[in-house]
C-alpha cells in the first residue's frame, strides 16, 4: 500500500523559485574557457584522455555557488537557470547569434559584452574541430542536399551532444565513485597489454578514472565552500543547514548514500554533472521512485526522517532541475521552445518480475510538481493493467492543474514493443522515458532517441514534383505525376520518395553518430552505462548493451488524410484530375502564393536559368521576383480551387474513427516505420521509428508547401500522431479511438498524442473518473502515449488575441461544448470567467 | 427487429459527455419540444421541422432523420469507453418525449446491446407514454425548473402540474433511477426560497437521492442570433459560485438530499 495524502508545501520552495526565476537567464563563458585551455594543453594525445582531463580542468576551475535557501546544492553556472556553452560541438551559430540571442523571441538569453568577448576569442581555437563540422565531412552530398532543402533535419546531434540516456543513478547511490573507480582499476587489471584492444581499453578506463576522481573533488569544493559559508553565518537555522549541506557532499557522491538526504545529493550532482560533461539533453532521471525508495523507507523505519521533510528535499531536487539551461540556435529554439532540456521522470509501473511497483515516493513525485509548478521534471506516469486506480486519480489531479504534466504511458504496448527490438523481458518491463516520448532501459541503452525530425510531407511534394525542389533534384524521379493512372501507381511513388529520403536521413546520422564517437566520447556518461567498462568502450564507441538510433517522422495525419483525399476525389470518385490538384497545391488553393513561395519560385527560376548558361545579375533577380508577384490564378482558376479545396473539406478524414480512414492512415504510418527499420548505426544497433515532433511541427510546417489534405502552404502539420487540429470533429473518444489504430508496436521510439481540455471536464470526483476511464480506454486499444493540455485563462486570453493559432480550440463547459474561436466576444468571456472557477 | 427501423429526428450527437449520467456517455439530441425555455441553450431544437440556422455566417440544415440501427451503430463506437467508465447513451432534446416511439426504440436497442440508458427530459408528456419508455430506461434525469405554475408559464410557455405529477409517478413505478435537475436561472428561480422550494419537492419522491443545480449559461446566445430570433436574456450574467454554492448549501439544508453544481 501506499500513502496519497496530500503534503502541505515548504516555505522555503516558493523562495526558491522565485529567485530562480527572478531575471533573464544567462549564458557565461566559464566551461569555454576552461575546456579550451585544458584542449590547447593535450594536443596530440588519444581524444578519450583528453575528454576526462577537459572534464577534470572544468570541474576544478569552474565557479560554484551555494544559492539562498537551497538544500540541495551544484549549479553550472553562477546565474540561476545560466548555461554554460559547449564550443567542441559546435560554435558557428552562436557566433553568428551572439548579438541576437537576448532579444530573439523563442528563449532568449542575456549575454555580457565581456562574455561575447571571451567567447569570440575562445572560439578561434576550435574551428575545423568540433564534432559537427566533422560530420558534415562524413555526410554523403545527397544528404546534405535533402538537410538544406528541409526534408529532414538531423539539427539536434549535428549541433549538440547527444544526452538522450538514462545512466545507473542506483549505483553511484550505491557503491559511490569510488566503487565506481574501483570496478574500472579491476577491469583495467585484467587488461593484458599483449591484447588487441588494450590501447584503447586501458585508455578508456584511466578516462574513467580521472573523470570521476574530478567528480568527488567537485563535490569536496562544495563540501569546503558550505562549512566556510556556516562558518560566517549569523542565521542559526541556515548554518545548521549548511553544516549539513557540508557533510553530505563531503560523503556523497564519493561513498555510497547511508541516508535519503544523501541519496538525494548524490542524484542531484549525478544530473548535473552529466550536463556538464556534454550539452546532450534529455538527461532522463528516469525511476527515480525505484532507486530512490530503499533510502527512503530505511529512514523512515528508522524515524530519522519524516514524510514532510522528505517531500521538502524532493521539491528542492524538482527546483533544481530548473536551473539547468541550455542555449540553442534560433531555429532550434523554435523547435524546443520553452527553455526545456526534456529531463524525464517517471513513476510506477512494473518491476522485472511483472509486479506493480507504486509506492509513497511514486505519489511524492506527483505531489512535488503540484508543489513546484514548473516545466522540469517532465513527470511522466506507466499505466498497465494491474496499476493503482488512486496512483491514477492522483496523476489526473495534476493534470487538472494545467501543466500539461504528467504524460501517460502504456506498459501494455511499450513492453512487448521493446521486447520486438531485442531486449529480455526483465530488462523491457524495467523501462523508462527519455526525454519526451522514448521508451528504453536505463544503463543499458544509447537510444540516438531524438537523432532527426522527419518531414513526412515533404517526399509527398517530391512526387508532385518528379523530384525537384526549388530548381534541383533532391528527391528521385518517380515521374509524370499527371500521368499516374492508378492510387497504387501514386502510392507507390510516395513510399519511393520515402525510401529514398530515409536514407538520406540514416546517411546523415550515421555520419554524426562516427563523429561524435571520434571527437566527442564521454567518459563519465560511459561509466554509468553497461557494458562500457568491460568493453572498454565508451558509449559513444557502441560500449552500451542496447544500441538504437530513432529518428521521428512526423505530419502522419497530414498525409494518411492527403492520401486518402487523393484516392477518393482523383482516382474513386475522378471529381479532380491530378492536373487540377498538381495547380491546386502550386496556387496554395484560393489563398494564391504567399511571400515564401513567391521566393521559392524566383530562386527556382533564377536556378533554371543559371543552368541553362544565362548570366543571372541582381536586375534580372528582380525582374524575376516582380513577375512571380504578379502572378495570379485566374478568375475560373480560383473558383476551381475554392471548389477542390471545398471538396477536400468533406472527405472523411482521421481522427473520428472512421475504420476505413484510420486504418489507411495505419499504412501510411508504415511508409516510414518499414524503410528505416532494417537499417544499422555505426555503434551496431537498428534503426527504429518514432512519430512525434516536440514542437517542431509548427517550424518545420512552415517550410512545407500546400498539402492534398487541404493544409494551406507553410502552416503547421499535424502534431505528433494527433489528428489534424479541427479535424477530428467527433471528439475526444473518436480521436483517441482513431490515434490507437495506427500501429504503436512497431514505433518503438515512441508516439506522441496531445488532447486538449477545459478544466470542467475534470471538474469532481467524477471528472477525475471519467478522465481516467478515457486514458485506461485508449489504453485497451493499444495506444502508447497520452498527455494533456488542460486549456487555463491565459491561453484563452490568447485565444481571443490571435484567434487564427486556436482554430481547434474546443472549450467543453457544462455539457456543452464549442469552438471558442467561432463564439462571441462577450460568451468568451463568460467561458474565460468559469475556467477560473473551475466548474 | 422491426423497432430497429423506428425513424426519428436528432439535432445533434455528442461524445465524450462526462455530465450527463454515469460514466463516459453519447447523447443524441432528439429535435422537438413542448417548452420554450427563454434560457434553453439547444434554440434550433425546439422546432421539429428541420431548419435553417446560419453558423459562422453559413448556412446549416439543423435536423435529419435517422432510424434507430443507424444511432445505435454510431453509440456502440464508444463502447470500450462505457466500459471503463460505466458510461452508455443519454437521449436529450428538445424533449425526447415528442418523439415517443423512436426514443422507446433507441433506449430498448441500448439495452439489448448491454448499453447503460438515461435519459433527460422535462416529463412533460403523459404519463402512458412514459410508462412505454420506462423499462428500457437505468436513469432519468428529469428537470423540475419551478414549483410555482403561473411562473413557470410564463418563463416556459406551460404549466409545470403535468412534470410534477409525473416526476411521482416515475419515481414510485421504481423502475428506473430518479435524479432531480434544476437549470439556475437568474430572475426566474436563482433565490434560496425557489430552491429550497424545489429541493423539498424533490425530496419527497421516494427513491430520490440527488439534486443537480445547472447553472445557467449564455453559450447559446449566438443561435438565437443565427435563427433570426431575439434573445429574451439578454444582458442576464451567469450566477457566481459563490451564489451557486449558497443555493447548493441551502437545498441541503431542507432535504435529505446530495446536492451536486454541474451534472
Amino acid at each position: 500500500m501506499f500513502n496519497t495524502t496530500d503534503i502541505p508545501k515548504s516555505s522555503r520552495i516558493p523562495k526558491l523559485i522565485e529567485a530562480l526565476y527572478a531575471k533573464m537567464p544567462v549564458i557565461e563563458s566559464a566551461r569555454a574557457k576552461l575546456i579550451t585551455e585544458s584542449y590547447k594543453a593535450t594536443e596530440g594525445q588519444p581524444v578519450i584522455t583528453r575528454r576526462a582531463e577537459a572534464f577534470a580542468h572544468i570541474l576544478r576551475n569552474i565557479p560554484i555557488i551555494i544559492r539562498d535557501n537551497e538544500l540541495i546544492v551544484g549549479s553550472s553556472t553562477i546565474a540561476p537557470r545560466g548555461c554554460q556553452t559547449f564550443p567542441e560541438f559546435s560554435y558557428q551559430w552562436l557566433e553568428d547569434e551572439l548579438d541576437t540571442v537576448a532579444t530573439r523571441t523563442a528563449d532568449p538569453f542575456y549575454i555580457a559584452e565581456e562574455t561575447k568577448a571571451e567567447l569570440r576569442e575562445v572560439h578561434k581555437y576550435w574551428k575545423g574541430k568540433t564534432s559537427s563540422e566533422l560530420a558534415t565531412s562524413y555526410m554523403a552530398p545527397e544528404a546534405i542536399k535533402a538537410i538544406e532543402h528541409n526534408i529532414f533535419t538531423p539539427g539536434n546531434y549535428f549541433y549538440n551532444g547527444v544526452g538522450h540516456v538514462t545512466v545507473k543513478y542506483e549505483e553511484v547511490l550505491a557503491i559511490g565513485y569510488k566503487g565506481i573507480i574501483d570496478k574500472a582499476r579491476a577491469e583495467l587489471e585484467k587488461c593484458q597489454v599483449g591484447d588487441g584492444n588494450y590501447a584503447k581499453k586501458s585508455h578508456f578506463l584511466n578516462a574513467v578514472i580521472v573523470s570521476c576522481q574530478a567528480v568527488i573533488e567537485y563535490a569536496e569544493r562544495y563540501a569546503e565552500l558550505a562549512s566556510q559559508m556556516a562558518a560566517e553565518c549569523t542565521d542559526p537555522v541556515r548554518k545548521q543547514e549548511l553544516l549539513q549541506i557540508s557533510e553530505n557532499c563531503s560523503r556523497v557522491p564519493a561513498n555510497g548514500a547511508t541516508s535519503f538526504y544523501e541519496a538525494c545529493q548524490s542524484f542531484w550532482f549525478v544530473q548535473q554533472l552529466l550536463q556538464v560533461e556534454s550539452s546532450g539533453h534529455s538527461i532522463s532521471p528516469g525511476r527515480f521512485d525505484q532507486y530512490m525508495y530503499p533510502y527512503y523507507k530505511a529512514d523512515i523505519d528508522k524515524g530519522v526522517i519524516t514524510r514532510e521533510a522528505a517531500q521538502e528535499l524532493l521539491d528542492c531536487i524538482w527546483v533544481k532541475l530548473n536551473d539547468l539551461n541550455k542555449v540553442r540556435d534560433a531555429a532550434s529554439a523554435e523547435g524546443f521552445a520553452g527553455y526545456s532540456l526534456f529531463q524525464n521522470l517517471i513513476v510506477g509501473g512494473q518491476d522485472k518480475y511483472g509486479n506493480d511497483v507504486t509506492n509513497d515516493l511514486s505519489v511524492m513525485c506527483i505531489l512535488a510538481s503540484m508543489h513546484v509548478h514548473l516545466p522540469m521534471p517532465s513527470l511522466s506516469i506507466r499505466v498497465w493493467n494491474g496499476s493503482p486506480h488512486e496512483l491514477l486519480i492522483k496523476a489526473a489531479e495534476l493534470t487538472r492543474t494545467g501543466i500539461g504534466l504528467p504524460a501517460y504511458y502504456n506498459d501494455e504496448v511499450i513492453i512487448p514493443a521493446l521486447q520486438n527490438r531485442g531486449l529480455t523481458l526483465e530488462d523491457a518491463r524495467e523501462y523508462n522515458i527519455i526525454g519526451c516520448v522514448e521508451p528504453q532501459k536505463a544503463g543499458k541503452t544509447d537510444g540516438w532517441h531524438d537523432a532527426a525530425f522527419f518531414n513526412m510531407c515533404r517526399p509527398l511534394e517530391l512526387v508532385f514534383s518528379n523530384g525537384m525542389d526549388k530548381g534541383e533534384l533532391v528527391g528521385i524521379q518517380t515521374g509524370d505525376v499527371t500521368k499516374m493512372t492508378t492510387f497504387e501507381e501514386f502510392f507507390d511513388a510516395y513510399k519511393k520518395q520515402m525510401e529514398y529520403c530515409i536514407s538520406l536521413m540514416v546517411n546523415a546520422d550515421n555520419a554524426i553518430d562516427v563523429a561524435h564517437s571520434e571527437r566527442v566520447p564521454l567518459p563519465y556518461e560511459s561509466c554509468m552505462v553497461d557494458d562500457c567498462l568491460s568493453r572498454g568502450l565508451s558509449v559513444q564507441e557502441g560500449g552500451a548493451v542496447y544500441n538504437f538510433t530513432g529518428p521521428q517522422g512526423f505530419g502522419i495525419a497530414n498525409m494518411a488524410d492527403s492520401l486518402y483525399a487523393i484516392r477518393k476525389l482523383v482516382y474513386e470518385d475522378k471529381k479532380v484530375s491530378m492536373e487540377e490538384y498538381k495547380q491546386a497545391l502550386a496556387w496554395n488553393y484560393d489563398k494564391g502564393l504567399d511571400q515564401q513561395s513567391v521566393s521559392d519560385m524566383s530562386e527556382m527560376i533564377l536556378k533554371g536559368m543559371q543552368d541553362a548558361g544565362m548570366a543571372v545579375n541582381t536586375d534580372t533577380a528582380k525582374a524575376v521576383l516582380q513577375t512571380v508577384m504578379r502572378l495570379k490564378p485566374t478568375e475560373e482558376q480560383l473558383r476551381r480551387f475554392t471548389e477542390i479545396h471545398h471538396m477536400i473539406d468533406e472527405v472523411p478524414k482521421f481522427g473520428n474513427a472512421i475504420d476505413d480512414v484510420d486504418y489507411f492512415a495505419r499504412d501510411v504510418a508504415y511508409t516510414y516505420s518499414r524503410p528505416l527499420q532494417k537499417y544499422m548505426n555505426p555503434r551496431g544497433g537498428h534503426y527504429q521509428a518514432g512519430l512525434y515532433p516536440v514542437s517542431a511541427n509548427v517550424p518545420l510546417g512552415g517550410q512545407t508547401g500546400a498539402t492534398p489534405d487541404g493544409r494551406y502552404a507553410h502552416t503547421p502539420v499535424a502534431d505528433g500522431v494527433s489528428p489534424t487540429a479541427g479535424k477530428d470533429v467527433k471528439g475526444p473518444t473518436a480521436a483517441a479511438t482513431s490515434v490507437s489504430r495506427l500501429d504503436h508496436f512497431i514505433v518503438s521510439n515512441g508516439t506522441l498524442f496531445n488532447q486538449k481540455f477545459h478544466p470542467s471536464a475534470l471538474a469532481g470526483r467524477e471528472g477525475l473518473e471519467k478522465f481516467v476511464a478515457l486514458i485506461r480506454t485508449f489504453f485497451d486499444q493499444k495506444g502508447m502515449h497520452m498527455q494533456f493540455n488542460v486549456v487555463d485563462r491565459e491561453t484563452l486570453l490568447d485565444a481571443q488575441k490571435h484567434p487564427e493559432n486556436y482554430a481547434h480550440l474546443v472549450v467543453r463547459v457544462a455539457g456543452y461544448s464549442a469552438l471558442f474561436t467561432t463564439l462571441s466576444r462577450s460568451l468568451q468571456d463568460d467561458i474565460i470567467r468559469r475556467t477560473e472557477q473551475g466548474f | 427487429m422491426d423497432y430497429l427501423q423506428t425513424k426519428g429526428r436528432i439535432f445533434d450527437i455528442q461524445r465524450y459527455s462526462v455530465h450527463d449520467g454515469p460514466g463516459i456517455r453519447t447523447i443524441v439530441f432528439l429535435k422537438g419540444c413542448v417548452l420554450r425555455c427563454r434560457w434553453c441553450c439547444n434554440p434550433e431544437s425546439q422546432e421539429y421541422k428541420i431548419q435553417t440556422m446560419k453558423v459562422l455566417g453559413e448556412d446549416k440544415v439543423i435536423g435529419r432523420d435517422v432510424t434507430v440501427e443507424e444511432m445505435i451503430k454510431v453509440v456502440e463506437e464508444d463502447r470500450p469507453y462505457y466500459r471503463r467508465s460505466g458510461g452508455g447513451l443519454t437521449l436529450s432534446g428538445g424533449e425526447s418525449l415528442c418523439q415517443p416511439e423512436f426514443a422507446r426504440d433507441l433506449l430498448r436497442a441500448a439495452k439489448e446491446h448491454g448499453i447503460n440508458t438515461a435519459l433527460e427530459s422535462m416529463a412533460c408528456a403523459p404519463f402512458e407514454t412514459i410508462e412505454t419508455i420506462l423499462p428500457y430506461l437505468d436513469l432519468y434525469l428529469m428537470d423540475i425548473k419551478h414549483t410555482n405554475p403561473a411562473k413557470h408559464k410564463e418563463f416556459t410557455g406551460r404549466p409545470n402540474d403535468l412534470m410534477m405529477e409525473n416526476a411521482r409517478k416515475v419515481a414510485l413505478s421504481g423502475k428506473c433511477k430518479l435524479i432531480i435537475r434544476v437549470p439556475v436561472i437568474p430572475t426566474f428561480n436563482d433565490t434560496i426560497e425557489e430552491i429550497q422550494g424545489i429541493a423539498r419537492f424533490a425530496d419527497t419522491l421516494p427513491g430520490v437521492e440527488q439534486l443537480h443545480l445547472l447553472p445557467y449559461h449564455r453559450l447559446g446566445q449566438d443561435k438565437y442570433i443565427g435563427l433570426g430570433r431575439p434573445y429574451l436574456m439578454e444582458g442576464i450574467l451567469p450566477p457566481t459560485k459563490e451564489h451557486m454554492e449558497t443555493l447548493r448549501k441551502a437545498a441541503e439544508s431542507v432535504s435529505s438530499l446530495r446536492v451536486q453544481i454541474g451534472g
